[in-house]
């Protein structure tokens, strides 16, 4: 898929590129804490898995990126070791906003014709040896620099980063605890259907208030699990996209890694309410030609409840200050108008720095998402989209367009539309 | 270099730092002094290369007056840094200084960072740290790490008007 001319190409709109590259494959290792397992090698089990999800073989790909926090393996030994000899590959240092800028880097070159199909990954052995938390083998580094003005105050941990900007939002706009809470709540309900989640036991509003105290506002319910894992997507041209063995997941469009002002402090500018999304959105939606209410399913980054209620305001899903009442009225839920995260998200399902929420909306588009339905005579799922207390599907009912709701912090945000071909 | 033991951590300001280098020579005569654009005047926070409003790398230090409103904070039940555990709840805040408060534009300030201490700088004990929150008048005091180390640190403005009942996360 060539471009007529590079000229053509505005920087702040590739809408060039719009339903032109897909995601065919996707793949990951059992959400588990203490994998036994080396990055090196869940990174080869979850892109084998996403290679084998696409029918594609090791001469099929010549692409990789992949972003760590220096907690994984580099690319090139990935491919080594799966057989696959690269001809662009990339890995970079980036927390949660990483997954759709680099979906967005893996068109940009194949568009420039640099390789032709793209495995993107994340491998982690987020638990049991780097938790991102700060504990175990991060917690001994010296305090120099941006830290003396953070880590130096007992103030480190992502929870612990954030809450400024959660408790500052309670007080403009008068969230919750209980509404907050929700969010755990309804990523609890969805990840019971969830034969994969690490934690799919449904949980109460007053279960999440009433458990340990962390960093007001968050409870330890309203904080992701951290967890051994390693996740891949492939992708390449919606042309190519054809002889996969999948339907694609078509990328309408992209927005990498926007941030505010003053990314070292992002709260020195602004109301801190505020988070990138604010900024991606006036990217994210032109160039994917639609908006807010023509998404059927959402997945927000919740590494905590309340970031899911910042993105989902910031990006335009409901005004400024009513991220509480869109989670409380039932919308993100099941059966709901936008059900978000599926399948459980960071909080049930497992903490895998923004993945885990793309290959549930790939999945999603496709009408293939693992619940508990019953098996038809074709192998295929039955869904029957019941939603009730004792319904076990997760399966949205005609998913056309989904969006991905990257972060790395208040300051740094990406986001991804997907769209069924 | 200036280096410390803080709180069972080294803190450690490093020669080639001349940002934090000058900031912390400031703050070990205990004074608060900020980075002022040569070009377009505004005082900046925490140490910068360049003016971060006009990209300008001429700056000088400049003294601005410890006192601010509490805009928001953390306050930490569950430490991660094991010299923190024996001070919880403790409380990290960000104060917005009298000083620039809405300037360039309306929703800017200077917002610096410190824990909530004792007139004397000691971590705030719980019983203290449920007495303040969004809203709280605050004045600098500084924890002395190091010779030549001090950090800046937040205590109860006793002479300035306070507010009723500050804003607290609804839960205690």
């Amino acid at each position: 898929m060539s471009l007529d001319s590079v000229s053509e190409i505005d920087t702040t709109t590739p809408r060039t590129l719009r339903d032109r590259y897909a995601i065919v494959g996707v793949g990951e290792t059992p959400y588990v804490r203490g994998a036994g397992r080396t990055t090196r090698s869940l990174a080869t089990l979850a892109i084998g898995n996403a290679m084998r999800d696409a029918g594609l073989e090791a001469g099929d790909i010549d692409g990789m990126l992949s972003y760590s926090m220096n907690d994984s393996t580099p690319a090139p030994f990935i491919a080594g070791d799966l057989g696959i000899r690269l001809n662009f590959y990339m890995d970079c240092y980036g927390g949660g906003s990483s997954t759709e800028a680099l979906i967005g880097m893996a068109t940009g070159v194949i568009a420039a014709g640099m390789c032709k199909t793209v495995a993107v990954f994340r491998a982690m052995n987020g638990f049991s040896q780097v938790r991102i938390g700060g504990t175990g083998a991060r917690s001994a580094i010296p305090t120099v620099g941006d830290d003396l003005h953070s880590r130096a105050y007992g103030w480190q941990s992502a929870g612990q980063m954030f809450a400024p900007t959660f408790l500052r939002h309670m007080y403009e706009f008068g969230t919750t605890p209980e509404q907050v809470a929700m969010v755990k709540v309804i990523h609890s309900e969805h990840a019971s259907r969830n034969p994969k989640a690490l934690y799919p036991k449904p949980v109460t509003v007053d279960e999440v208030l009433n458990s340990r105290m962390i960093c007001k506002p968050l409870h330890l319910l309203d904080c992701c699990v951290e967890t051994d894992n390693a996740t891949c997507v492939i992708v390449t041209s919606a042309d190519r996209a054809k002889d996969c063995r999948n339907p694609p997941a078509l990328i309408r469009s992209v927005v990498g890694r926007v941030c505010k002002p003053r990314i070292d402090m992002h709260y020195q500018r602004g109301p801190i309410t505020t988070v990138a999304g604010h900024y991606g959105k006036d990217i994210l939606w032109p160039n994917a030609g639609l908006g807010p209410e023509d998404v059927d399913v959402t997945g927000s980054y919740d590494a905590f409840t309340f970031t899911t209620m910042l993105q989902l305001e910031d990006y335009g899903f409901c005004r400024k200050g009513e991220g509480g009442q869109y989670v409380s009225d039932g919308t993100m839920r099941l059966g709901g108008r936008r059900p978000n995260n599926t399948s459980g998200g960071h909080l049930c399902e497992g903490y895998t720095h923004g993945m885990n929420m793309v290959i549930e909306n790939v999945r999603q588009i496709r009408g293939e998402v693992d619940d508990d339905c019953p098996i038809g005579p074709d192998g295929k799922r039955q869904h029957t989209y019941d939603y009730g207390h004792n319904g076990r599907c997760r399966q949205v009912k005609d998913v056309n367009v989904t969006a991905n709701l990257g972060w790395a912090h208040p300051g740094t945000g990406s986001a991804m539309i997907m769209a069924r071909a | 270099m200036l280096q410390g033991d803080h709180m069972g951590m080294t803190l450690t300001v490093l020669d080639l730092d001349t940002e934090n280098l000058g900031y912390f020579g400031h703050c070990a005569k205990h004074a608060f002094h900020l980075q002022q654009c040569a070009k377009c005047d505004l005082l900046h926070y925490p140490p910068t290369t360049t003016c971060p409003f006009c990209g300008n790398p001429e700056q000088t230090w400049t003294p601005v007056e410890g006192r601010g409103t509490v805009y928001s904070y953390a306050e930490v039940h569950h430490a991660i840094q094991p010299g923190f555990k024996g001070h919880t709840p403790y409380m990290v805040l960000l104060v917005e200084l009298d000083t620039q408060k809405g300037k360039p534009t309306e929703h800017d300030a200077l917002r610096v960072v410190g824990n909530f201490v004792t007139p004397d700088g000691e971590m705030a004990p719980p019983e203290m740290v449920k007495t303040i929150g969004i809203g709280s008048r605050m004045r600098m005091v500084f924890r002395d790490v190091s010779e030549g180390l001090s950090l800046p640190m937040w205590t109860l403005d006793e002479a300035a008007d306070q507010p009723a009942t500050p804003w607290r996360y609804a839960q205690e």
